[in-house]
């Protein structure tokens, strides 16, 4: 049994939030002081306004072994950096004990210690020792750093005129040179070419196989999935979730989409109305509502329609199309292409289609619904219905970094033949 | 629990006062020779001038003070001749001036490192007013030129100075973790700062001899640390006077005072940095 590295208990953070930044101007303090006196008397009795303070994180407990690489996923602002801020030592709790087992190193930003005017030579002493490395170890380790970053050419140069890829390269290259026992990783993909991204990926791999422990926080469903074993899916700064990964990838996914407006609702609509498409989700094959599709992988297409009046015999055939997010169609499917048709549809329903496998590469995409009873156009609802797919094992090699040059994604079987 | 044999990191909302980590200090002199060097580097790579900039600023001070206070004013100095008078005042004067105004804006002005990455804060003001140091050893060249020009001998008081030197810089520290503190919290420190430098200096004995002030308010010169401080630099290098041991004696305490208070609320308000910075 490998050893637990990481043990947090009942961990809590509030933050305040004020109308206004954190910082005060001294004068609002004078004045503040002034006041407070007659504002607790007028006050006496009265709860605290909770508006002033929110709880960034709320009771999260959880123990990662030594060598286990952990995802932490959640919305924007579930708290997730702030988990990893703690971590680090950055900020202190509210509440709550954690007991860590080694040296951290964390990765919130990558490049937040450079100075712009120092050549990157510099900056990696500097980088180095501001994450906590000697300049003996980063001497040894610097050739490593240059290679692994790819500028060689410009290491002399201030990093001012490095580009952000470069800028950014080279700030991983630093962390992930450290070798801590504990790394922390906050979003650091987001930057950096596709290349650069794998080569990150594998980086941190191989971390995790020396025995390191790695806490990763990542949108990118694809590389949490090939990179973590378990998972923690936070929800307004709560644990909501911990399992294995993927099920607490799906478990994310499928939490309902929650669109500003349905646009089905009062959108315009061309045909003779005897059907009304009015809702529309995606579905896993096991019924389960997602928020997105993943390339490659089964996916349920559902509409909700409502039976105005349409005659018992006569035959209806769904369809529904897919546009890139810039409006250039992809294909369209009517179910009377595979030759079916539907009759005696009851006054509501839901109209499934399942693809066995989506070809589509990552990204976002809009879909759009028609229906045609006995031949004629019923219901053509004028609006694009978003929809995502993410990044997923689509050809089975075990790499989610899906090339999202193009839309459409094909797999096949490889050959070559002596003439 | 954890297995306790090797080093395990406890985190946990801390109360009341908490003691400073020397041990962890230590481990991280190397960032503060780093913190140290950047500072010092990135003010030479701006500037065309470099480290000329550490002897114009106090030269040209010293010619202007000359002509305004010693020629025009009349300003009794010891009976030494003005110039080199002034410039042994200006010497630790600019220093700590330079020293606190860097090391009042060090945290603000790092704010990009202390919301990404832990290490003990403390070192940032620190390096800051560490970085003035170059600066002041070069000025300090033009002092040696002085006394040789002027045949000015030091006493052996002139054993004094390195402690001196390691006054001033405590007391830049100590009232640069003030400053550095608060200017997170309040944003009006900024403002505070240039105007309380200027104050401070005409309530020293920069420009004038502490003989000017009359002895029955001696005692509200010693407030202020850097009068002992800066007489005492004059009379170890020029040796023309012996040193107000009284005075010194109360500024150091006064400097040590500041010190221990501005680690104590640099400490308190450090765990709130990262939040509202
Ligand atoms: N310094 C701060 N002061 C006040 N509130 C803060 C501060 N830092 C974060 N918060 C709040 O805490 C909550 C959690 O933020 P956090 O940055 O941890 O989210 P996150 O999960 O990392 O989101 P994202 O996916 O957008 O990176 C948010 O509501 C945020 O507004
Ligand atoms: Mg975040």
């Amino acid at each position: 049994m490998a050893e637990t590295v990481i043990k947090v208990k009942n961990l809590s953070k509030r933050y305040r939030i004020g109308v206004r930044e954190g910082y005060k101007t001294f004068r609002e303090t004078l004045v503040d002081s002034v006041k407070a006196p007659f504002r607790r008397i007028a006050n006496i009795g009265k709860p605290v306004p909770k508006d002033e303070t929110i709880w960034a994180l709320k009771a999260v407990s959880f123990e990662v072994k030594k060598g286990e690489v952990l995802g932490i996923i959640g919305r924007n602002g579930a708290g997730k950096t702030t988990l990893l801020k703690i971590l680090s030592r950055i900020t202190e709790p509210t509440e709550g004990r954690i007991e860590l087992k080694g040296r951290v190193g964390s990765l919130l930003e990558v490049g937040s210690g450079f100075h712009p005017e120092l050549s990157g030579h510099e900056n990696i002493y500097l980088y180095g020792a501001i994450l906590g490395m000697d300049s003996y170890e980063i001497t040894k380790k610097f050739d490593e750093i240059v290679a692994f970053a790819e500028i060689e050419k410009f290491i002399d140069t201030p990093v001012k005129r490095y580009s952000s890829g470069m800028y950014m390269r080279l700030a991983f290259a630093v962390a992930a040179h450290l070798e801590p026992e504990i790394l922390l990783v906050d979003e650091v993909l987001a930057v950096g070419d596709a290349a650069f991204q794998k080569k990150c990926l594998g980086k941190m791999g191989k971390v995790a196989e020396e025995g390191r422990t790695v806490l990763f926080v990542s949108h990118n469903m694809g590389a949490i999935e090939s990179l973590c074993h378990r998972g923690i899916l936070l929800e307004s700064g709560e644990k909501a979730f911990e399992s294995e990964i993927h099920s607490v990838v799906s478990k994310y996914l499928s939490k309902s989409y929650e669109t500003l407006e349905d646009p089905l609702k009062n959108c315009a609509r061309l045909g003779n109305g005897k059907i009304h498409v009015v809702d529309f989700h995606l579905e896993s094959p096991d019924g389960e509502v997602l928020k997105a599709a993943r390339s490659g992988e089964p996916i349920v297409f559902c509409f909700k329609f409502e039976n105005r009046d349409c005659l018992s015999n006569e035959k209806v055939s769904f369809c529904f199309s897919v546009y890139t997010d810039k409006e250039f169609a992809l294909f369209h499917y009517y179910s009377h292409f595979s030759n079916i048709y539907f009759q005696d549809l009851p006054k509501q329903g839901w109209a499934k289609c399942l693809i066995p496998e989506l070809y589509l590469s990552p990204g976002n995409y809009l879909v759009m619904s028609y229906t045609l009873v006995s031949g004629e156009r019923a219901d053509w609802p004028q609006a694009f219905l978003p929809i995502t797919v993410v990044g997923a094992d689509f050809y089975g090699t075990g790499n989610p970094n899906l090339s999202s040059w193009g839309p459409m994604l094909v797999k096949g079987k490889w050959a070559v033949k002596e003439i | 629990m954890l297995d306790s044999n090797s080093n395990i990191t406890i985190i946990e909302p801390k109360k009341g006062l908490v003691a400073v980590d020397l041990k962890e200090l230590w481990n991280y002199r190397e960032l503060l020779y780093f913190l140290t060097k950047r500072d010092i580097k990135v003010r030479y790579k701006q500037t065309i001038l470099g480290g000329l900039w550490a002897i114009i600023q106090p030269v040209f001070t010293m010619v202007v003070f000359t002509i305004f206070f010693g020629r025009m004013a009349k300003m009794p100095s010891n009976d030494i001749p003005y110039p080199i008078f002034v410039y042994a005042g200006l010497l630790p004067w600019t220093y700590f001036a330079n020293a606190l105004s860097a090391s009042g804006e060090s945290l603000v002005g790092s704010a990009n490192l202390i919301t990404k990455v832990y290490f003990p804060r403390l070192i940032v003001p620190t390096a800051a007013s560490l970085a003035g140091l170059l600066d002041f050893f070069i000025a300090m060249l033009v002092l040696l030129g002085m006394m040789v020009y002027y045949q000015l001998v030091p006493s052996f008081q002139i054993l004094l100075f390195p402690f001196l030197l390691g006054l001033t810089f405590l007391c830049a520290v100590g009232a640069g973790l003030w400053l550095s503190a608060l200017n997170v919290q309040y944003r009006d420190i900024r403002y505070v700062i240039p105007f309380l430098i200027q104050i401070w200096m005409f309530v020293s004995p920069v420009i004038y001899p502490m003989s000017l002030v009359p002895e029955k308010y001696h005692w509200l010169l010693a407030l202020n640390p850097m009068a002992g401080v800066i007489g005492a630099f004059r009379s170890s290098l020029l040796g023309h006077h012996p040193i107000d041991w009284t005075l010194l004696g109360i500024s150091s305490l006064i400097i040590v005072i500041i010190l221990l208070s501005g680690v104590y609320y640099f400490r308190k308000m450090e765990r709130t940095f990262a939040d509202v910075i």
